[in-house]
This record gives C-alpha cells, sequence and structure tokens, in this order.
C-alpha cells in the first residue's frame, strides 16, 4: 500500500512538473536581453516595455476584449435560455433535434466549423447581401453560436440538480412564469450563470481558428496576431506577452478559488449555526 | 381580436415556453445547423473560377462525387486521415498513462492539498491554448536549454556513431503528440478525477483484508468502477486532437500533413470548397462513432447517479 503511494505521489510530481516546466521556462526567458530566444543574454525587462508602446498589440487586446465582452454576454443569455428550457420542458416538438444543436458544437472539429461558418457568411453576402464586410460583426456570430453550447451544458447540469418545489411555490402563489423565472430560476441559478459566462468570455478571448476563418482585413484579434507571429518562430516579445497573459490569468482564477473556498466555508458554517439554533 | 387579458394568458400558457424555447432554437438552426448543411451541399458541388468558388445545376451536375472519391482514395488524404488518427490515438493512450496515476494520486492526498492541485490541474485550462503550444516550441527549438541537455543526455548514453548535434524534435509528428498530450491532459484528469473521487475506499480495503495484492484491488476494484471516466476523457482528448489545426501547423511536419491542415489548405490556399467540404464530411462521419459511445456512457453514467 505504501509502495502505491509513493509511485502515484511521483507521478503527481512529474505531471505537475510537465505541466508547468514549459510555463516557467517561457517566462524566465521573457526577461532575457537577447534578441534570440533560446540564447541567456543577461536579464531585461524591455521587452515589456516594446510591448506597451506597441499599437498593434493594444489594439488588438482593445479588439478581443470588445468581442468577448460582447460574445459571452448574447452567448449567455442564449445559451441559458436553452439550458432552463432543455432542463424544465421534458417533451416539445423538435425536442430531439434541439438538444443534438446544442450538443454537436461541442465535438466539432473547430476547423470545420470555421470553414462552415465563412462559407455560410459568404454565400449571405452573396444571397442577401449580409453580412457586408467581415470583421467583428461576423467573429462576434460565430463565436456567440459555438461558446453558447457551453453556456447551456453547465446551466442544464445545475438547473437538473436544483429543487424544483421553490418554483412551483412561487407559481401556486400566483406569479406568472416569466415572474417565477426572474424572483427564483435565475436567482438560483445564478452561479452556473456566471461560470458560463467567465467560460464563454475565456473561449471567445482565447480562439484561433474560428476567428482565422471567419475575420476580415483589419480585424486582428489578439490571438490571431500572436497566431501569425509565432508561425514564424519563437521571440522575447511574445514570451513577454505570454507571461503577462498567463499571470493575469493565474491571479484571477486563485483569487477565484479563494473566494469560492471562503464562501463554500461561510455556507457551511452558517447551515451548522442554522442547525444547532433549530437543534 | 385578443383582448388584453387574453394576450396575457396565452403568453403565460405558450409563449413564454416558446420563447425560451424559440430563440435559441432559431439561432442554433440558422448559425449552425444552415452552415453544417452548406458544408454537406459544398461537398457535391463543382469547383469552379467564379466568386463563390462554386457551382451548382447548369452546366455543372447537381451532384459531383469527385471531393468523395477523392477523398477516399487518393494517398495524399488517406495518409493524412491515418496520422490524425494514429496521433490522436497514441495521445489519448499517454494521457490515460500519466492521467490516470495523476487522478487516482489526487483521491489519496489530504484535502487541502486536493483542493490546491485541483486548482493547478485547471488553471492551464484556462490559460490560452495558443500559447501552451508556444511555450513547447521554446523548449523544443534546437539551441534551447531543453534541447541542449536532453542532447547531452543522449550522446552520453548511446555509442558514439549514434551522436547528434541536436534532438530533431521540432517540425515532427513527434512534437504534435507531445504536444497534444500537454495541451488535452487536464481534459483527461478532470473526468478520471470525478470518477475516482466518488469510490468507497471501503471496497479497497475490504478486498485488502481479504487477502488481494494491492495490483489485484487496482485491477478488480478500482479500473473497472472508473471505465465511465475513462471513456470520458479518451473521447474528450481524442475528437479534438484527431481534428487539431494549431498543433500540426507549429509544431508538425508539413511534408505529412494532419487531416485538419488539410482542409484548411485545400479551403483557404487552394480554394477548393468542394474538396475541403468532402475531406469535412468524412472526418466528421469517423468521428460519428466515438461520440456515439461516449453519449452512450455519458447516458450511463447521469443513470447511475
Amino acid at each position: 500500500m505504501k509502495r502505491r503511494h509513493s509511485f502515484l505521489v511521483s507521478m503527481l510530481a512529474f505531471g505537475f512538473a510537465f505541466f508547468y516546466i514549459p510555463i516557467l521556462s517561457m517566462i524566465v526567458y521573457s526577461f532575457n536581453a537577447s534578441r534570440l530566444a533560446s540564447v541567456w543574454g543577461g536579464f531585461s525587462t524591455k521587452w515589456y516595455f516594446a510591448l506597451f508602446s506597441n499599437k498593434q498589440v493594444l489594439d488588438a487586446l482593445v479588439l478581443s476584449l470588445e468581442i468577448a465582452l460582447v460574445s459571452a454576454t448574447i452567448a449567455t443569455i442564449l445559451g441559458a435560455m436553452a439550458g432552463i428550457a432543455l432542463a424544465r420542458f421534458p417533451s416539445f416538438r423538435g425536442r430531439l433535434l434541439f438538444s443534438g444543436l446544442v450538443t454537436a458544437p461541442l465535438i466539432m472539429p473547430e476547423v470545420i466549423t470555421g470553414i462552415s461558418s465563412l462559407m455560410f457568411f459568404i454565400l449571405m453576402a452573396d444571397w442577401i447581401g449580409w453580412p457586408g464586410e467581415r470583421g467583428f460583426t461576423t467573429v462576434t456570430l460565430a463565436h456567440i453560436t459555438f461558446s453558447m453550447v457551453f453556456v447551456t451544458t453547465i446551466v442544464q447540469a445545475r438547473m437538473l440538480q436544483s429543487d424544483r418545489s421553490i418554483e412551483e411555490a412561487a407559481m401556486d402563489l400566483g406569479s406568472r412564469p416569466w415572474q417565477v423565472m426572474r424572483d427564483v430560476t435565475i436567482p438560483v441559478i445564478s452561479p452556473a450563470i456566471m461560470s458560463g459566462w467567465l467560460l464563454a468570455f475565456t473561449i471567445s478571448l482565447d480562439d484561433v481558428v474560428i476567428t482565422s476563418f471567419t475575420t476580415g482585413p483589419g480585424s486582428t484579434t489578439l490571438p490571431l496576431l500572436i497566431w501569425s507571429k509565432v508561425k514564424l518562430g519563437v521571440t522575447p516579445d511574445i514570451n513577454a506577452l505570454a507571461t503577462l497573459m498567463v499571470s493575469v490569468v493565474a491571479i484571477g482564477v486563485a483569487v477565484a478559488g479563494i473566494a469560492m473556498n471562503r464562501a463554500g466555508r461561510r455556507r457551511q458554517l452558517d447551515e451548522q449555526m442554522a442547525f444547532r439554533a433549530n437543534g | 381580436m385578443m383582448d388584453r387579458k387574453g394576450l396575457q394568458r396565452w403568453f403565460d400558457r405558450k409563449g413564454w415556453s416558446n420563447l425560451l424555447i424559440g430563440v435559441p432554437y432559431v439561432w442554433l438552426l440558422f448559425f449552425f445547423l444552415l452552415p453544417f448543411l452548406i458544408v454537406i451541399a459544398m461537398s457535391v458541388a463543382t469547383k469552379t473560377a467564379t466568386a463563390p468558388p462554386i457551382s451548382f445545376g447548369g452546366d455543372y451536375p447537381l451532384v459531383n462525387l469527385q471531393g468523395y472519391a477523392r477523398a477516399v482514395t487518393d494517398t495524399l488524404y488517406f495518409r493524412a486521415f491515418i496520422t490524425s488518427l494514429v496521433s490522436a490515438g497514441i495521445a489519448t493512450a499517454l494521457c490515460l498513462l500519466i492521467g490516470y496515476p495523476m487522478a487516482l494520486g489526487l483521491t489519496r492526498v489530504s484535502k487541502s492539498w486536493r483542493n490546491i492541485l485541483l486548482m493547478l490541474v485547471i488553471l492551464p485550462f484556462w490559460t490560452s491554448f495558443l500559447l501552451r503550444v508556444y511555450a513547447w516550441m521554446g523548449l523544443m527549438g534546437r539551441s534551447s536549454w531543453f534541447n541542449v541537455g536532453l542532447t547531452k543526455i543522449w550522446n552520453a548514453i548511446v555509442p558514439q556513431g549514434w551522436a547528434v548535434d541536436f534532438m530533431p524534435m521540432m517540425h515532427s509528428n513527434f512534437a504534435v503528440v507531445l504536444v497534444m498530450v500537454y495541451t488535452y491532459l487536464p481534459f483527461m484528469i478532470l473526468p478520471l478525477y470525478a470518477s475516482l473521487e466518488r469510490l468507497d475506499p471501503a471496497l479497497d480495503e475490504a478486498a485488502l483484508d481479504l487477502g488481494s495484492r494491492p495490483w489485484q484491488v487496482f485491477l478488480d476494484v478500482t479500473l473497472p468502477q472508473s471505465i465511465p471516466g475513462i471513456v470520458a476523457g479518451g473521447m474528450l482528448v481524442f475528437i479534438p486532437a484527431a481534428g487539431e489545426l494549431v498543433i500540426p501547423t507549429l509544431v508538425g511536419d508539413a511534408a505529412s500533413p494532419m487531416i485538419g491542415r488539410v482542409i484548411s489548405d485545400q479551403f483557404s490556399a487552394a480554394r477548393d470548397w468542394p474538396m475541403a467540404s468532402a475531406i469535412a464530411v468524412v472526418l466528421l462521419v469517423l468521428m460519428v462513432g466515438p461520440a456515439v459511445i461516449y453519449g452512450h456512457f455519458q447516458a450511463k453514467a447521469e443513470g447511475s447517479k
């Protein structure tokens, strides 16, 4: 038993080394003074300063954030509607097709989603003159479509766990269906909606393949800018940009993790207190 | 004529649910199903020099199966399919070999450690996929510390005739599989952990008390119960890996491309929509099998909860 345990612990150590050594190496080399990305030439922060004065990078970042904000918000609304509908209406006409439509984008290879969206936009522009030019609109529409199904999955799972009796009580007390949803359902599933939004936001902010197919000239998102640069090789300024992006995410995830841990512990305490007060 | 009251009653009874179902339904029909049907239609169209570069009917055949014929007979495409499926298969197997002990290890450490380690597994999932691929490009390059170190170790242990100047890692199928394992490993660990965490440790102890050796306990008790997790993790790695475009483009061998890259090149560089669409449809047909198995196990796992 003891030996098996030490094997598992060493596998964990190996796994985490495998996860983090490439990232740590990238971070260390972002402080490399040498232009040659893999030869150490002394410590320097010049690549970071170069980054902050690079208008191309800043413009791409702003565009990425705009697309991610708009697409995550619309994807969350649409995805949550689909999740609630699938969890609360067990039978309606076309349910089978509907549940297929919210699963298929999850397993569709991105390159196929990319070419299908692009052909769709080109043919639409040809037939009805919309969308005129590819860029912000087409990228956002494509992002909404493939990220909303992730929101649906999360919301549907949460809905199936939640207690329906509160909703029924509200109905019995005379609330109209949309009021029940506003006052009961949405507050109950709000953590799922929030994590759905975050996931949709991250997916949009990170996407290369679908964006590269659906965008047009003049609309370069940050991942596309990085994509076009890394195709040519490893450079210290991309190391610096990557370090900043990884740090922002790491801090965000750590803060969210700690906050959730605290909230969970507080809820546990509250429950214990309530239990004692009643007992 | 419906009065206000009647309209309200209609809305509460039918309109509200229709709205909830209808809006996302119509969205997906228009922006997902229609583009998908366009792919199928394009796969039987004929390539022309017009814009858009396809034609149907008229002077051209209504259903042109040339794309499919080439997709399954041309050795270039056949090899790309084999390369993709084999690379994704090896990557999935390696993810399982590394991920299983890690997931099992996560269930064995103390609770406070477990939360931290789980966060460390999830963290790469939130960071940019592209940058994780890029991090390996930095390590695999011929003058990087990693490559230089590996070369020294290699030259120290092999006979002199086999000595190399550097390890030829970049732009190879080896690099593709390595980076796939790296980027998709969390997708394997998380479902495995979820299914292993639910197991009752009392079962292990019972088997040990009844005289089983630890490896027998693992084979007879732990492994069979974690099969849903293995299937879920395997599919979450295999399906995206087989259609991968970013990894083979950045670290792969251009001489033996994977199918995702072939689709992209046919579509963008060659402007051959019918060919790209036909290959896409064949790839999707190949993916249906694994997806059905995944759905089956998923439904089973949900039923047992």
